[in-house]
């Protein structure tokens, strides 16, 4: 069995693609507070087309026409959509309990996008250009000295906050994104926790019972 | 064309120890009564709309 036949069972057994595009989901999905996941991704989306946009044309254009301004505010307000959401998301996370039953990489992962995010973020207000940019780089830069890292994540300069902002992190984020979509898929959404106490002092005592 | 609220230095509330934006509490305000909303509401499903 060569390599390329190794890969393509070893990827049929782990991803199913049964699993990673199913056409039900269970019963206590059906409620609002299960759409804020989507609602990020949809959000995320928008920020990547808006920002290859932006890119594409340069700050000059960005800053000096309408049609920039407007493409300028779309990427502004899908980061507020964004967080706004991965926020509410990461609630109804917490609140059920999403790391249970073996889903412990799937909030890892949730958390990590959550805290590579808000980097992005960062660089993002950095590269905007105006005195929101420099008095955030200004108070930015001390911080970032005083965990020794200023050396080599310089937020007074533009070039290097610019080149994270747009080839870097996003590429991380996404990346982190599928992983936990894909964790999502395979692993499944968790159980609500049981309404009455014995039932989850039972489902208690049943999962100290399961083999880590 | 900058709408004047925003060419100003950002309200703030400063109760005790807590100092936040007026911007930020509303954000903050505005999740919690979605997330309650989205608890509440009850979702359509599809077999019920047909």
């Amino acid at each position: 069995m060569n390599l390329t036949e190794r890969l393509q069972r070893r990827v049929s057994e782990t991803l199913p693609y049964e699993e990673l595009m199913p056409a039900e989901q269970p019963i206590y999905v059906h409620s609002y507070v299960y759409l804020f996941g989507i609602a990020t991704v949809a959000s995320f989306i928008l920020l990547i087309v808006s920002g290859i946009i932006l890119s594409v044309f340069g700050p000059q254009w960005w800053h000096s026409s309408t049609v920039g301004h407007f493409v300028n505010s779309a990427h502004f307000w899908s980061v507020q959509a964004f967080f706004f959401f991965m926020v509410l998301h990461l609630w109804t996370a917490f609140f059920s309990g999403a790391w249970r039953d073996g889903r412990g990489l799937t909030w890892v992962s949730g958390m990590v996008t959550f805290l590579v995010s808000i980097l992005t973020a960062f660089t993002g207000y950095l590269s905007q250009q105006n005195f929101d940019a420099q008095w955030i780089g200004v108070q930015g830069k001390d911080a970032l000295n005083a965990v020794g890292v200023g050396a080599f994540f310089d937020a007074l300069n533009f070039g290097q906050m610019y080149g994270f902002h747009i080839a870097v992190l996003p590429v991380i984020v996404a990346g982190l994104v599928g992983l936990h979509l894909m964790l999502v898929r395979l692993r499944g959404v968790v159980r609500p926790y049981p309404l009455d106490v014995e039932a989850r002092e039972g489902a208690r005592a049943g999962a100290e019972e399961v083999p880590v | 064309m900058t709408p004047s609220f925003m060419n100003a230095p950002a309200h703030y509330l400063h109760i005790g120890f807590v100092l936040i934006s007026t911007a930020n509490l509303l954000v903050i305000i505005l999740m919690i009564v979605v997330f309650v909303a989205a608890l509440l509401a009850p979702l359509p499903s599809r077999r019920e709309q047909s």
